[in-house]
């Protein structure tokens, strides 16, 4: 077993390499959705070559003093001559002002992507003239070592990037392969059993962006790996491949069956009305499929059912259609809590619709409609809203809705034309 | 007021919109695929590509051409937070 992190000195991760960081075991709960029952730690480092030392992130700013401390266990401020952030959130960049500060000589280098948020993060004289934008292909001169960037966006913010140094075979991942995970011990091969932690802030942090997860791994899987440094717990230096394996099984789709495309009908109801509309709009869908299998229809009652479950589900859809009577001029709760629950996977493009029945005025319907447009779901077509008890023509509606968006999912929508004025 | 149509690709919808009218306006209002961050055309994140119809948009401004060029768009690309229409018929397709 390592010995503990020194709470003053910089922690060596590999030739010229250190870990300078901070421990946070205090806390419980991180950037308001996540949980931790064993806090984090603030992964900081310092790359030293034969003309220069490069820092790569920095720290939470209540946690400056401890990093500037380990810093200046190993080097000299003016030797400083670049500073890597390859994710400027807060945690991450906090104390970079200052840093910037001390170490006149360095130039910052950050994304491309990063331009939005370094105007809303920091005040630009602070970096009036430190700054350049690095891609894929580009590198820092350490002299005898190069760092060489990997443009990984969205991993969690636009900004993200992957620091490479070949030298040594150490990848600084920023979030990336990370965790909520503080163990003083700092090495994967010496910390406690870390992989519930390691697939929870995959499942919270990356799981939306799953396409970008699986364009990065494209990227990283060819490089001779050694060391995986990330931004957040502990550092995968035994059997870092093994990490890396594990979000290509976390990121893969799920088996999906016959179906090419798979459209599901989630609805609730007080007296009946609301389902009956449900069981149209599936027969709606169903009619679209020429041939067997080319859309799978799903029919969910959300009163019965496990919003968890419903999430996984969702992530695999192509089309969702939501059926809620009105109550109080809302749509009713179990819809909302399954709508609250969907940030965590990617919606992006996905076919939306809604319908309901409903006693006076029927807000439920566009509330859910702009519910699902925020959340980048596509909305073509106008939802259902059946006054009490539903009609025949209130029924044949709900089978062309069906039958529309199965029509879309099959890439053959019935085209049609509208004024602007017409759109609510 | 002169009209114009836009037609959304990926929804099979077009829509009759008045010259000024900017992109974003309608395709939210109408549903289609193009997503939004900042709404002020710096994130790019409504990057769209224009099928047809280009020289019916009015030319992008210094700060949209920056950005697309900064994300590397590719040609007749606009973004939909800032593409304004003139006239004709338009048909777009997100990127």
């Amino acid at each position: 077993m390592s010995p503990a992190a020194d709470l003053e000195r910089a922690v060596p991760v590999a030739a010229g390499v250190h870990w300078i960081g901070a421990l946070d075991p205090d806390l419980r709960r991180f950037d308001i959705i996540l949980r931790t029952a064993n806090g984090t730690t603030y992964n900081a480092y310092a790359v030293r070559g034969s003309h220069g030392v490069a820092i790569i992130d920095t720290v939470k700013l209540c946690f400056s003093e401890t990093f500037f401390r380990r810093l200046e266990s190993i080097a000299d401020y003016d030797e400083i001559t670049t500073i890597v952030l390859n994710h400027l959130e807060p945690d991450h960049s906090g104390a970079l002002p200052e840093l910037l500060r001390r170490a006149r000589r360095a130039t910052l280098l950050v994304s491309p992507q990063a331009r939005l948020m370094l105007k809303g993060l920091f005040d630009p004289v602070d970096l009036a003239g430190r700054i350049a934008f690095v891609g894929s292909g580009d590198q820092a001169d350490l002299g005898d070592r190069q760092l060489e960037f990997l443009n990984t966006p969205y991993l969690h913010w636009p900004d993200t990037q992957c620091t490479w140094l070949a030298a040594e075979g150490v990848l600084f991942s920023a979030d990336f392969l990370g965790c909520h995970y503080c163990d003083s011990r700092l090495f994967n091969d010496a910390v406690g059993d870390f992989r519930f932690s390691f697939d929870y802030y995959y499942g919270h942090i990356m799981r939306p962006f799953r396409t970008y997860v699986r364009e990065a791994l494209d990227l990283i899987e060819p490089l001779p790996l050694r060391i995986i440094a990330p931004a957040h717990g502990p550092i995968l230096r035994r059997d870092p491949r093994e990490y890396v394996a594990r979000y290509r099984a976390l990121a893969a789709p799920a088996v999906h069956g016959v179906a090419t495309r798979t459209l599901l009908v989630f609805y609730i109801s007080a007296y009946g009305a609301t389902r009956r509309m449900a069981e149209a709009v599936v027969a709606g869908a169903e009619s679209a499929s020429t041939a067997a299998g080319e859309v799978r229809v799903s029919l969910y009652d959300l009163e019965g059912g496990d919003a968890g479950a419903f999430v996984d589900l969702i992530e695999e859809a192509d089309a969702l259609v939501f059926g809620s009577p009105t109550i109080n001029g809302d749509a009713v709760k179990p819809v909302w809590d399954l709508l609250s629950s969907l940030t965590v996977v990617d919606l992006k493009g996905k076919v939306g619709a809604a319908f309901g029945s409903y006693g006076w005025s029927g807000e439920a319907v566009p509330m859910i409609e702009d519910r699902l447009r925020r959340l980048k779901l596509r909305v073509p077509l106008p939802g259902v809203r059946a006054r009490l008890a539903p009609t025949g023509e209130d029924f044949a509606a709900c089978h062309d809705l069906g039958r529309e968006v199965a029509l879309h999912l099959l890439g053959r929508p019935t085209p049609r034309t509208v004024d602007l004025a017409q759109l609510s | 007021m002169p009209k114009a149509s836009i037609t959304f690709q990926d929804i099979g919808v077009t829509v009759t919109v008045p010259a000024g009218t900017r992109l974003i306006e309608v395709s939210e209002k109408v549903g289609a695929g193009i997503t939004y961050g900042c709404r002020e055309g710096e994130c790019c994140t409504c990057l769209t590509r224009i099928v047809s119809g280009h020289e019916h948009l009015a030319a992008p401004s210094v700060l949209e051409q920056q950005v697309l060029r900064d994300n590397l768009a590719p040609r007749r690309h606009r973004l939909a937070c800032q593409a304004q229409v003139l006239g004709g018929c338009i048909v777009v397709q997100p990127a």
